[in-house]
């Protein structure tokens, strides 16, 4: 059943806007060119980050990083591989992105690390970046406690997208 | 900014690990390898990112996402009383969390400052209202249907099913927008007595 969900979707969607009377596939030609533009906006950050992780993989940075917060992310059972991913998140998309990017391929990308990796990736935002989008629209000063519940949120994001992964197939 | 201290950050770190563990020779190499990464994978994510795109969009130009709105809007009444009294504002939001929730961030963000600009207007000035960091909070926990990227980029490294990761990816945004939404809630408690 979970695997037609997305075919169904596609289709239905089709089928819907038809129903509308509505020209379905120039909307989705133009959806598609935002992708593109989406592509475009990433593309010299993710090369010049993914350039320098590539550095601190192959300099073992990484793992000095990984070792030290071993013993807090072992205790939440989060694997330790995936400690520059969650200090890294909050602050910047594309540098996150990078940075999963190397541990699926290091790892694997069905490996539970390259899975745990990916569900952090879409299960949290940029939170930083969130908030100050979102006080400075509006002049802000006093944000109390939006940034403390923000990244309690992070964390168990974090913690349960590494219980999950677990049990996926 | 922030970026410009991380990139550096990251340059100065792998020259001094390579230096502690005698990996100098495996540096220059890491690094053309590590740009040229990021163009192939930017070329085999294309595919899936702009699939995606296209289905979110078409969903918002044929008026499936203002009927998910509306299904949608007694739950967010619940969670934003106060917002609910104005229908502007509670409109706003609606859009906001919804585009948030078909991965239409182009859609999303303007919304949620709109909704934001909105909800400030009644609160003290310079002061984030309980209504405002939920807000906020709601939005950095990623309530997303499907994490376009993710699934591009676990297609483009060949997994073999890219959207297996969904249920978990799911189970997770859901506990972690509650447990933030719980804390507001915590805390706007706390403030009270």
């Amino acid at each position: 059943m979970f695997d037609l969900i997305l075919p169904l979707l596609l289709t239905f969607v089709s089928l819907w806007g038809l129903r509308q009377k509505e020209d379905v596939y120039s909307h989705f030609l133009a959806g598609a060119e935002d992708g593109i533009r989406t592509l475009f906006g990433i593309a010299p950050s993710l090369i010049l980050l993914l350039t320098a992780v590539g550095m601190m993989r192959e300099s073992g940075g990484f793992d000095l990083l990984s070792n030290l917060f071993a013993p807090v992310l072992g205790f939440f059972k989060i694997p330790a591989e995936t400690a520059p991913l969650l200090l890294i998140r909050p602050f910047s998309g594309s540098a996150a992105l990078a940075v999963g990017t190397e541990l699926m391929v290091t790892h694997g990308v069905d490996s539970l690390i390259g899975k745990t990796a990916a569900v952090m990736l879409g299960s949290t935002e940029t939170t930083f970046y969130a908030i100050s989008v979102y006080f400075g629209a509006t002049g802000v000063k006093k944000t109390r406690y939006a940034i403390p519940a923000a990244l309690t949120a992070d964390a168990v994001g974090f913690f349960t997208a590494a219980l999950t992964a677990r049990f996926l197939a | 900014m922030a970026l410009s201290y991380f990139f550096t950050a990251l340059l100065c770190l792998s020259l001094i690990s390579a230096v502690i563990t005698g990996q100098t020779a495996s540096l220059a190499p890491a690094m053309l390898r590590g740009a040229q990464q990021g163009a192939e994978l930017l070329f085999s994510m294309a595919g899936a990112l702009c699939l995606w795109s296209g289905l979110s969009s078409a969903m918002e130009k044929t008026g499936l996402s203002e009927k998910l709105q509306k299904v949608l809007r007694p739950l967010l009444g619940r969670i934003f009383p106060q917002t609910a009294k104005d229908s502007v504002a509670m409109g706003y939001l609606c859009g906001n969390f919804t585009a948030n929730l078909l991965g239409l961030g182009n859609a999303a963000t303007p919304m949620g400052i709109r909704a934001i600009r909105q909800m400030s207007k009644s609160a003290p000035k310079n002061t984030a209202s309980h209504e405002m960091c939920r807000l906020i909070v709601l939005n950095t926990a990623s309530v997303q249907l499907i994490p376009a990227t993710v699934c591009a980029l676990r297609a483009s490294l060949g997994a073999e099913n890219p959207f297996a990761i969904l249920p978990a990816v799911w189970v997770s945004s859901l506990l972690s927008a509650s447990a933030g939404v719980m804390m507001t809630f915590l805390w706007e408690k706390m403030s009270h007595v």
